[in-house]
């Protein structure tokens, strides 16, 4: 699905990702977590296009083409999507326009034929049922005046609307009460299939109880040190990121 | 120190040109007479007069404009069908400053509305007579004096006690000549105690023969009427335009305006209006879409002379090219004006790099229980907007595009008549290329 080869990548002259390596198969799930600043989110802006994010060094192949050559709308219409830590509010685009644009975009780059208005809002019903979002709010501006937690679910819901193949999740979880955790993540679990992989960027233990990942990576100081299975995230909920960096420290030799 | 002015050739020639046609021009020439004065005490603005500093008219109008208003060129009914902005309209058409009946849809009138030309109705109609020039002081601004003495023609329009209209008059402009000419309209809406209806003012030209149209309304709005005042200015390359719009409302009135700056080498807007009785309500709604080297100048007075009135004011730009917009907006409230609420808002979006806009809001607040807020801004497209539109797969131009129209769609949403929204958000389309 997607192959990052020694990534580097720097955001005003600095560098923050500094030679990682991830391989990603359909189907499979894998977890990032990491210390606060350790380049999580920069990855997750790196593969979906900001063009602040300048990549020095590396190669990255999504379903077998050179990612990084793609504009950030080619990206999403080869199947890639990012859920935001920090969704942008959008006022006087409302939600559901914006959603019917893409579609249109993202089919009509695919060689499909329109999606027919009938078919469009039921698939919105539907979608809005998985993450339990309020009609309301599919129909205001996007993001704007949502709660943290709303702006959250309207991100998993665009991502069950676009059907992407590729899903990363920045944080999904953070500022979402225990009930949206669950609803949020069994709308995740719904999508995921034989063709389809997620990413999840995570602090918490607590996510991956309902969203179980295959692999769990330690993003630290820009680079991936160390992956594991599940047990990971339980072993890393338990002592802290301490003993990583200890681990690396001994490694280094220092 | 001597108390001559001297004046520019250009506000001679206007002083000369009235000295030589006063007795063919319709009303009380003495009105025109004191209009005259204050226009040669005045004098055409040049760059040095704060008030009109982003616009060169001097310049514009030493460059030989005449005085014409006979029409060389009568447009056909063709013509004035592909202008017709709103379904179902009494349509008023004006060419070159004066009413052209025969393209005109006055013969099936509503009840309760009367419409007639200006230059018979200040004669023949009392109530057209006592509001005639009652609101624009011709001491205030140099246009308003010229147009008081050079006004070629226009319509009075009448709306009865408690009468609803439920048919908007357009008063369609066309400037259309085939030299260079200054036009003068002039118009007067008086709505009675209780009535309601919309009016909708266009401003066209036709050709490459450069024209200034220097149009003015009066617009009375009595005890608890409610009038909708559009005004689409749409003019060709060649076309200049200054429209002032000086409105009094009355105790309990809901006073609407709502400027489509949409064409044109220049628009200057004095829209003036004054909160003359307690209670009034007043929505001042502005959009301005510019490009190439198009200026656009607005201009607005509220007076809060009186207590309990509410004034709210948006206007809103997205500038590219060279153009250049300036936002002035003065808001007084005297000190009998107790428990006023006025707000002010400008927002703009600059696309160029050689894109300006100069904004300053003037509040001169003299009562001490009011609440009064401006606010502007002044912006590029927000970058992380775009860059989440098109992680959703909209390409940039189409995220651009949205952005774009969604800045301006709090504006063009106030517009309550829906073929005329259609036809603002078709400009809009347009414009975004
Ligand atoms: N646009 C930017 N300008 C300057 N520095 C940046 C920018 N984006 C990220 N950084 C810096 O890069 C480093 C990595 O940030 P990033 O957001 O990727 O961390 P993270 O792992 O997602 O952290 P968190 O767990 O707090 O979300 C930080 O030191 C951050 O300050
Ligand atoms: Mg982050």
């Amino acid at each position: 699905m997607i192959s990052i080869k020694n990534l580097h990548a720097s955001v005003e002259g600095k560098e923050i990702l500094r030679g990682l390596n991830l391989e990603v198969k359909a189907g499979e799930v894998h977890a990032i977590m990491g210390p606060n600043g350790s380049g999580k989110s920069t990855l997750a802006s790196v593969l979906a296009g900001r063009e602040a994010y300048e990549v020095t060094a590396g190669e990255i192949k999504f379903n077998g083409k050179d990612l990084l050559g793609l504009s950030p709308e080619d990206r999403a219409r080869e199947g890639l999507f990012l859920a935001f830590q920090y969704p942008v509010e959008i006022p006087g685009v409302s939600n559901i326009n914006f959603l019917k644009t893409a579609i249109s975009e993202i089919r009509t780059y695919r060689g499909l034929p329109p999606i027919e208005p009938k078919e469009f809002l039921a698939m919105v019903k539907e979608k809005q049922k998985l993450v339990e979002l309020d009609g309301k709010l599919a129909n205001r501006s996007v993001n704007e005046g949502f709660s943290g937690g709303e702006k959250k679910r309207n991100e998993i819901f665009q991502m069950a609307m676009l059907e992407p193949t590729l899903g990363i999740l920045d944080e999904t979880d953070s500022g979402l009460d225990i009930d949206a955790l669950r609803i949020v993540a069994n709308g995740v679990n719904k999508l995921r299939s034989a063709q389809r992989a997620f990413i999840v960027v995570t602090h918490y233990q607590r996510l991956l109880d309902y969203i179980v990942p295959d692999y769990v990576h330690v993003l630290y100081n820009g680079q991936i040190v160390k992956s594991g299975t599940k047990e990971l995230a339980l072993e890393l909920e338990e002592k802290g990121y301490d003993w990583i960096k200890s681990e690396l420290g001994e490694k280094a030799g220092v | 120190m001597s108390t001559v002015t001297t004046i520019s050739d250009t506000s001679a020639a206007f002083l000369t040109h009235f000295e030589a046609n006063a007795g063919s021009l319709f009303g009380e020439t003495n009105l025109r007479r004191k209009a005259a004065e204050a226009f040669a005490a005045q004098g055409i603005p040049t760059r040095r007069t704060e008030d009109y500093r982003y616009l060169n008219l001097e310049l514009l109008l030493k460059k030989s404009f005449g005085f014409r208003t006979e029409l060389m060129r009568i447009p056909t009914s063709d013509d004035v069908a592909k202008l017709a902005l709103v379904e179902n309209a009494i349509v008023l058409v004006i060419v070159n400053g004066v009413f052209v009946p025969q393209l005109s849809s006055v013969d099936n009138l509503l009840a309760g509305l009367k419409i007639n030309t200006i230059a018979d109705a200040v004669v023949t109609d009392q109530t057209c007579a006592a509001h005639y020039a009652k609101y624009a002081n011709v001491n205030s601004d140099p246009f308003i004096a010229l147009n008081t003495m050079l006004a070629s023609g226009g319509v009075f329009i009448h709306v009865a006690k408690n009468a609803v209209i439920d048919r908007p008059v357009h008063i369609l402009h066309i400037a259309d000549n085939e030299v260079a000419s200054v036009f003068q309209p002039r118009h007067l809406v008086v709505a009675e105690t209780g009535a309601q209806i919309a009016v909708i003012e266009s401003f066209e030209s036709i050709g490459p023969v450069k024209s200034f149209t220097n149009a003015l309304i009066e617009v009375a709005v009595s005890e608890n009427a409610v009038l909708d005042h559009y005004r689409i200015q749409a003019e060709g390359p060649a076309g200049h335009l200054l429209s002032t719009v000086q409105g009094s409302c009355a105790k309990g009135s809901l006073y609407n305006t709502y400027t489509f700056s949409l064409g044109g080498a220049w628009v200057r807007n004095n829209v003036n209006k004054v909160m003359a009785q307690a209670g009034a309500e007043a929505h001042l709604y502005g959009l301005y879409l510019l490009n190439g080297s198009q200026v656009c100048d607005n201009h607005t007075i509220v007076d809060h002379a009186q207590p309990n009135c509410l004034s709210n004011e948006l206007y809103k730009g997205v500038i590219d090219g060279k153009a250049t917009a300036v936002f002035n907006g003065k808001i007084f409230v005297r000190p009998d004006a107790q428990k006023t609420n006025a707000y002010q808002t400008n927002k703009n979006v600059l696309l160029s790099d050689d894109a300006s806009v100069n904004t300053k809001p003037q509040l001169e607040i003299y009562a001490d229980d009011v609440k009064c807020s401006h606010g502007t801004s002044t912006g590029r497209i927000d970058e992380d907007a775009l860059f989440y539109l098109r992680t959703r797969g909209i390409g940039q131009e189409s995220a651009r595009r949205l952005l774009i129209h969604a800045f301006a769609e709090e504006v063009v949403d106030k517009i309550k008549i829906e073929s005329l929204r259609i036809f603002v958000e078709e400009r809009i389309t347009a414009f975004l290329g």
